[in-house]
């Protein structure tokens, strides 16, 4: 069995005397694809939340490769190597498809004032590389051809696929993502989970909340059912699917 | 001539002040009202060093800049941690309380009374005197003010300040340090706007706690928003516009009291005007649209 890569106990959250997060835990191996599923409300984005630093968590720990990861914040946790895509679509629709990637990359020389006076060359040379690797996870999810147009003229569902091509690009091991598949074309959705199937073989582990269960059994290696805050269920895709709380939960 | 030269040296000041401007409020969606602040403050002390100390031009306005930038980072580090329309009060404070300073710590600033007999400023032999000389010297720093603000802009860090303009959740979230770009870009502004007031203070010798009110704040607002935020030449023609428009009211010979009062109206009236009919000013293609939701 493949080692953790994310270790997570007893997370708790209340807002408002709801208990968003009711002692969650769960564990995320090194290269692994897990689904995360649950009724509306059950608790999945805050969790995403509370791992990011977007909601502090109220109690219990998280451990992303042993540093932990409650109390840090947003940029911090990304930083790290945590990164995550967001339900509502969030790009910047007014910058092109390659700018929306080049932004999202770590570390760039050309971030810092110093070097943007100073050191020139250095920046530019740095840019130069980024551009050609943005180009190419562009061009490896078919979106090479759009490079240059504004995030906003995309469709949806490429707006989408662009979103977890810029997760990606933050270099971050560990990908949240909130619904990625959601409310787009079939032919898309292929093409999307494609994208995610490859990225453990990039050495990154997903977490993947969604509610399409085929698309679910098709990508995941695991899957957590989750209601009302808490873990319910654990196990492959056929087995969570299967188990009678969940179909109760889901009929409900 | 003498007048018409006037004129282009105010517009000069007014680039130098916008373009300082557009780097937090058009880049990086900050409205600051604390901007003629900076202004005043890079006046003073140019003025006060030059006076008391007899002290350089080029090295009043390295101190200049110098200590403005600190105080932007003074005012910054505390009120960028708050949001939006609280951001827009808290440098509205930071205004009042500068004006107030400047009039009331009259033996430092000569309070009302302001600080008279700036002595001519003299860079490597060259005396700075008549119009041209004045023109030329403010050309220079415009040139230099827009040259900053390009390479500013088109680098990755202006990258991630027009990112942090957009959506500062999705900044965060790609591991942007937004508070630390909010600072920085709001220090190179405020020390941007000190050398537009050194060279106010030198150029009119005089200075007083009037030039640097809240009425300034907003009509540097005004050249940005109606030359365009987030476009790189957009505060040129704003200033222009702006500072030329009014002055075609003196040739309609109108009373110089309601000449004054319709300035003024002017002002509001085009701002009104832009807000509802073209919001991203003359030449900008964006800012201050709808904000993205915040998570």
């Amino acid at each position: 069995m493949k080692s953790a890569m994310l270790e997570v106990e007893r997370l708790e959250k209340r807002f408002d005397g709801v208990r968003a997060l009711a002692g969650f835990s769960c564990t995320v191996r090194e290269q692994e694809i897990l689904g995360l599923i649950g009724p509306n409300g059950a608790g999945k984005t805050t969790f995403f939340n509370a791992l990011t630093g977007f909601v502090r968590p109220d109690g219990g720990q998280a451990a992303f490769r042993g540093q932990a990861l409650i109390g840090l914040t947003p940029y911090k946790a990304a930083r790290i190597g945590v990164a995550r895509t967001f339900q509502i679509l969030r790009l910047i629709r007014r910058l092109s498809v390659l700018e929306n990637v080049l932004l999202t990359f770590p570390n760039q020389a050309g971030e810092r004032l110093r070097n943007v006076f100073f050191r020139p060359w250095t920046c530019r040379r740095q840019e130069a590389g980024s551009r050609k690797s943005a180009e190419g996870l562009l061009e490896e999810v078919g979106l090479a051809e759009k490079r240059d147009d504004l995030a906003e003229a995309l469709s949806y569902g490429q707006q989408k696929l662009l979103s977890l091509v810029c997760c990606l690009a933050t270099g971050a091991e560990l990908l949240l993502l909130d619904e990625p598949v959601a409310g787009i074309a079939p032919e898309m959705i292929e093409r999307i989970l494609e994208a995610i199937r490859g990225l453990p073989r990039r050495g990154k582990s997903v977490v993947l909340i969604e509610h399409n269960i085929g698309a679910i059994t098709q990508v995941c290696d695991r899957v957590v059912f989750m209601d009302a805050g808490a873990k319910v269920s654990e196990g492959t895709p056929e087995e969570v699917r299967n188990d009678p709380r969940v179909i109760e939960a889901y009929l409900d | 001539m003498e007048y018409v030269l006037h004129i282009l040296v105010l517009i000069g000041i007014y680039v130098v002040l916008s373009v300082s401007l557009n780097l937090v409020a058009g880049y990086t969606g900050l409205i600051s009202i604390a901007h003629a602040a900076f202004y005043g403050v890079g006046a003073y002390v140019a003025a006060l060093m030059a006076l008391n100390w007899h002290v350089p031009f080029w090295l009043c306005l390295l101190c200049a800049i110098a200590l403005t930038g600190v105080l932007g980072a003074v005012v910054g580090i505390p009120s960028l941690r708050i949001r939006d329309d609280y951001f827009v009060v808290a440098t509205f404070a930071v205004q009042v309380i500068a004006v107030s300073i400047m009039n009331n710590w009259t033996d430092l600033t000569g309070g009302p009374m302001g600080l008279p007999g700036i002595p001519q400023p003299e860079i490597l032999g060259w005396r700075i005197s008549s119009h041209v000389d004045y023109l030329v010297l403010v050309g220079l720093l415009g040139a230099l003010a827009l040259w900053v603000s390009r390479r500013l802009v088109q680098s990755p860090f202006g990258r991630a300040l027009k990112t942090i303009r957009e959506d500062e959740v999705l900044a965060q979230a790609v591991g942007k340090n937004v508070a630390a770009f909010k600072v920085l870009v709001f220090v190179v502004s405020a020390g941007m706007a000190a050398v537009a007031g050194v060279v106010y203070a030198y150029y009119i010798s005089f200075i007083d706690p009037t030039s640097f009110t809240v009425m300034e704040s907003i009509f540097i607002i005004s050249i940005v928003i109606i030359g365009g935020a987030g476009s790189l030449w957009g505060p040129v023609v704003g200033a222009v516009v702006l500072v030329t428009l009014p002055e075609l009211l003196r040739f309609m010979g109108l009373p110089s009291g309601v000449a004054a009062n319709l300035r003024q109206i002017l002002y509001g009236g085009a701002l009104v005007a832009f807000m509802m009919w073209r919001p991203q000013g003359l030449l900008g293609k964006c800012a201050f649209e709808r904000k993205s939701a915040k998570a």
